[in-house]
């Protein structure tokens, strides 16, 4: 099984999520999720400051082969997004869960962090696919 | 300089091919601020060298002129030549899509004709010609379901059915249509599951979109019970004609309920595919959907003579989905195709695409590749799935097309439909002849071989075409979409 | 049996591998209530010398008038090379370039096709083509709403400039998705746009359609348009005669930073009247949208030895990928148009298709001054520059009939304007192209005398 860092949260849609220590979270894709898209060609991210619900489409990570959506995890405010993947969007592939990250959200209800997988719960669930 | 140079870059600054050109005019009275500066860069050559240059290049080409392409749910059979050169004569070519009737009644009674024998191969009420491609006819198909809901002020109807192995543009259709989309799941026998098309009915059903025979190259069996509870839900039935090769001329649409119908008239009336088209898209429809057909259709007067139905005919239509009457020089190549069949030769194709499908498939299943659905008759096509050469070899289905490009095979249809892993869509048609379906099995049991013995060789193919496998990451990262100055 | 190779030999030894006794049992597993297909009334086939006679019979029933019509479809000389090279069996009968190495000849001719064209729009990019003028447009209006994301509004400024079809076409794809054409009237006097009299409502609209030349062959002020759309947070979408490109502004330059996307349909480029079809639309945008551009797009990458090769990309967009999100349900382009295209364009060049346009204009000049002493006849929009089109307002005769008389005088005259535009009273539309000699343009000036006093 692919890499699945103990200490962050997760969802069934392969996104993963950290709480940083200005309160914002920050969300990417997991390894498993990447290794099955492949080689990343393209990153569309969030516009800055917009106002997302849990489970809405935000972002869409594109590979030579398949185009997959990816789901706000929480609700919230968008307060950054990650610069780096318009031009390197092989970062993703490569470093998923560091410098692949794709946007920060700032939570409008901290109590949905608590309802994601956690790192066992995710492994579970991804196997299952 | 090579063959793979561009045009321009064989071009030279002030050569031009002087035949084409009329002479210069020096005055121009249109003011300056309208006028470009400067010219716009274009090729500068030779008549000679622009033959030359085209011609090479057609000759990197697979075609079916030149090659067995048996790609699955494409019908890449042969287009005969009189098709062609018949529909190339001038009083054809030279008409003014907006000239008055009277000037095309040969060109309408051709039309005329061709609606007429649509209808009754696909046992419709009536037909409209003008959309331009299959996916166009799925929109004129989908777009007529909503007028019809919308005229009897049923607008709760607002969802379309597909099933999980349909073609991706039905799914898109629909979104284009303003529909929502629900997936119905597929059997192991590659039938619809009606448990979950019960299930999935109800007010709000517009219609559901599907091909018969199916995606993966079975007939769908429970066709009049899936009618029958879509039909009892208030929906419609849409019928993608992607595969009419398959039962033309023995089994009508029009018969098994379908109430609104495309054609794909560049795979079932061979005419050209042209390197990705032109195509034309007719639809059917049956007696309720008639009022909502695109415009223009052809109409005959009592007198006989011919004349198109517009806007103010057909009050209730869809409307024009293009700018004069739809790929008109396509449809008559369909029509002459159509002609030279005749109604024995439409049974014929339905009977050979078929037998040589199913003696294709019992060939390759001697020979160790595994058929998807083994209890199956073929239709017109069929599925060979290359999971046991993945894993046990690490060879894909990728590798296998790659390598028969070599063998000098086209590639069937790969990775389509996306339900079965690594699998091969195979469609050879009823003009294939016997020494080239046993050739390409020939080809097959070769490359299994070399994948047995020497895996790499397989997996770096092709060697012999123009190019090598290409970096489409590097393709998509990097885009390079037009040639300029200075990227030479 | 036409068109299908098997002996009675094969088609025994087929049936034993297979194991069944005859064809008619490979159709077992359909209903056979559902196999009685009656098609008794499709007529027997005929072998290939009786449909040429009937074919040629067809085509000399429609021998042609002298042809002065436009209005979206343009007759011009297309050199005998395109077509026979564009029906050579390996473009003609190949199809969608899937597998690159097996299709570089129609990949490397799209690449070029993309490049002429984005160079003749003066914009970035081109698709590998659309269906033809009418649903290009539809197709950029859709992609306008998609990339227009500071406004998000669904409504589009439609000039009634744009050819009727045109609107005809798009308001029928686009209006299941409730996006809005806000119909725009044009000045009486000019027969275009008038600037000042654009709504002053910032962000209202997601788009502007701004044609050139308008379907009247006027010139619009395409640099105060475009100025201010992006004023007010529209994008510009325009629809453009590409010949007319080898001597008009390229919408890439128009106003301070050019249109967005340009589009429009690409038969002039050596295509065929044809009864108005199958023609090709074409679409060019900037780099920033690409990916809300619909239809194939080709782009130039390496092989595994480094080798320059040619490949469809950005296929994440389309429909066997996205499904029900993709930028369009678009599956093809209309290829063999595109090849007939390219080679039409690479023979003329730029210098050609300049010299093409200008000709053409210059009979269009020509032939108003052979109508000059004919009385009751003046142009619509006299003041307005044009381009090989023009407005005739006739006082003298209703132009149905003046039309029909002179078709029976073997002169295609014009189009009738009343059924498009009855605010302009008796009008026609008159289109001259290079291919008129001077000798063709007195005898439209005969015929056109002659009907007028019938």
């Amino acid at each position: 099984m692919s890499n699945i860092p103990a200490q962050l949260k997760y969802t069934r849609s392969h996104e993963w999520l950290e709480q940083r220590a200005d309160g914002t979270v920050r969300v990417g894709i997991t390894d498993h999720a990447q290794d099955l898209l492949g080689d990343m060609v393209y990153v569309e991210l969030p516009e800055d400051g917009r106002v997302v619900k849990a489970g809405e489409e935000c972002a869409v990570v594109e590979s030579v082969k398949a185009a997959s959506d990816v789901y706000a995890p929480i609700s919230g405010t968008i307060t950054a997004i990650n610069p780096a993947l318009a031009g390197a969007p092989e970062i993703v592939n490569s470093d998923p869960y560091g410098d692949g990250w794709l946007f920060c959200i700032q939570p409008a209800n901290p109590a949905e962090i608590a309802q994601l997988l956690d790192a066992t719960a995710y492994e579970a669930a991804a196997q299952d696919h | 300089m090579t063959a793979d140079t561009l045009i321009y870059q064989k071009s030279h600054h002030g050569r031009r091919a002087t035949a084409q050109a009329p002479a210069a005019v020096v005055a121009c009275d249109i003011p300056a601020q309208f006028l470009r500066s400067p010219p716009p860069l274009m090729p500068e050559a030779s008549e000679m060298q622009v033959v030359r240059h085209y011609t090479r290049l057609s000759q990197k080409n697979f075609s079916i002129d030149t090659h067995f392409y048996p790609l699955g749910s494409c019908t890449m059979k042969y287009n005969p030549r009189a098709c062609n050169s018949l529909a190339m004569q001038t009083g054809f070519l030279d008409r003014h899509p907006l000239a008055p009737e009277a000037t095309g009644q040969g060109f309408l009674a051709c039309m005329y004709e061709l609606q007429q024998i649509l209808k009754t191969v696909t046992g419709m009420k009536g037909v409209s010609l003008t959309p331009m491609a299959g996916a166009q006819g799925e929109f004129a198909g989908v777009a007529m379901i909503r007028a019809y809901h919308d005229a009897r002020g049923d607008q709760a109807r607002r969802e379309i059915l597909v099933p999980d192995a349909a073609h991706g543009t039905n799914p898109a259709t629909a979104v284009m249509c303003g529909f929502s989309v629900r997936e119905i799941p597929t059997d192991a026998h590659g039938d619809v599951d009606l448990a979950a098309l019960k299930e999935a009915v109800g007010p709000q059903t517009a219609g559901i979109m599907l091909t018969n025979p199916s995606t993966i190259g079975v007939f769908e069996r429970n066709i009049t019970e899936i009618a029958a509870i879509v039909h009892q839900a208030g929906g419609l039935l849409y019928y993608d004609g992607a595969n009419l090769n398959a039962i033309l001329g023995k089994v009508r649409p029009g018969d098994m309920g379908f109430d609104v119908i495309h054609l794909n008239l560049h795979k079932t009336f061979s005419t050209p595919h042209g390197g990705g088209g032109p195509g034309a898209g007719p639809v059917g429809v049956s007696e309720r959907l008639l009022p909502f057909l695109p415009i223009p259709v052809v109409d005959r007067n009592s007198d006989g003579r011919y004349r198109w139905l517009t806007e103010q005919d057909c009050p209730q239509t869809i409307g024009r989905l293009s700018t004069f009457a739809g790929n008109a020089g396509i449809l008559l190549r369909a029509y002459i195709y159509a002609r030279l069949l005749g109604r024995e030769g439409m049974q014929r194709v339905a009977e050979f695409a078929t037998l040589n499908a199913n003696y294709l498939m019992a060939r390759l299943r001697e020979a160790g590749f595994e058929p998807a659905f083994p209890k199956r008759r073929a239709t017109h096509e069929f599925i060979i799935t290359l999971k046991k050469q993945a894993r046990e070899l690490n060879v894909t289905a990728m590798d296998f097309a790659k390598r028969l490009l070599d063998y000098g095979y086209h590639a069937p249809t790969t990775y389509f439909p996306l339900l079965v892993p690594e699998c091969f869509l195979i469609e050879p048609t009823e003009s294939e002849d016997k020494d080239t379906l046993d050739g390409f099995v020939a080809a097959l049991v070769a490359i299994q071989r070399e994948a047995e013995a020497d895996s790499a060789r397989v997996k770096g193919a092709p060697y012999t075409l123009p190019v090598r496998r290409l970096d489409d990451v590097r393709a998509a990262r990097e885009l390079d979409l037009i040639w300029k100055h200075d990227n030479a | 049996m036409p068109f299908i190779p098997h002996t009675e030999t094969d088609i025994r030894q087929m049936l034993d591998v297979i194991g069944v006794p005859t064809i008619e049992t490979l159709f077992d597993e359909i209903p056979a209530r559902l196999t009685q297909a009656d098609i008794s009334s499709i007529p027997s086939g005929l072998n290939e010398q009786a449909t040429t006679r009937l074919l040629l019979q067809r085509a000399q029933q429609d021998a042609q008038p002298l042809c002065f019509l436009g209005a979206g479809a343009y007759e011009h000389h297309i050199p005998a090379a395109v077509w026979q090279i564009a029906a050579r069996g390996e473009f003609y009968s190949a199809y969608t370039p899937y597998q690159a190495e097996a299709s570089q000849g129609t990949l490397q001719l799209i690449y070029e096709y993309q490049s002429m064209m984005a160079h003749l729009t003066g914009m970035d990019v081109s698709n590998a083509s659309l269906y033809d003028g009418g649903s290009a447009l539809s197709e950029a209006v859709l992609m306008a709403v998609r990339a227009n994301r500071s406004s998000k509004s669904r409504r589009i400024l439609m000039p009634r400039t744009v050819h009727p079809h045109y609107r005809a076409a798009t308001q029928a794809i686009v209006r299941n998705q409730d996006i809005i054409l806000d119909e725009l009237n044009f000045d009486l006097q000019h027969g275009v746009i008038d600037v000042a009299s654009l709504p002053d409502a910032p962000g209202d609209f997601a788009a502007l359609v701004i044609p050139q030349p308008n379907f009247f062959g006027a010139l619009e002020d395409v640099d105060a348009l475009t100025d201010w759309a992006h004023r007010h947070g529209a994008l510009v979408i325009a629809v453009v005669n590409p010949l007319a490109l080898a001597l008009l502004k390229a919408p890439g330059q128009w106003g301070a930073n050019g249109a967005d996307i340009a589009c429009g349909d690409g038969q002039p480029l050596g295509i065929p009247l044809s009864s108005g079809g199958p023609y090709f639309g074409f679409m060019c945008c900037k780099q920033a949208q690409v990916r809300q551009m619909p239809g194939r797009i080709v782009g130039r990458t390496v092989d595994l030895d480094g080798k320059t090769g040619y490949t469809l990309t950005l296929q994440a967009r389309e429909q066997h990928i996205r499904r029900s999100k993709a930028t369009s349900n678009i599956c093809t382009n209309q290829g063999l148009m595109v090849t007939a295209a390219t080679i039409h364009m690479a023979l003329l060049g730029a210098e050609g298709l300049r010299r093409v346009a200008l000709s053409s204009h210059d009979n269009l000049n020509g032939l108003l001054q052979r109508l000059q002493t004919l009385p009751g006849i003046e142009r619509a929009f006299a003041r307005r520059p044009f381009f090989h089109e023009t407005v005739l307002r006739i006082k003298q005769r209703h132009v149905s009939q003046l039309l029909q008389t002179m078709l029976q005088d073997g002169v295609l005259g014009g189009l009738d304007l009343s059924r498009y535009y009855p605010e302009l009273g008796n009008t026609l539309l008159l289109c001259v192209t290079e291919t008129k000699t001077a000798d063709d343009l007195d005898r439209y000036a005969r015929s056109l005398a002659t009907a007028l006093q019938q």
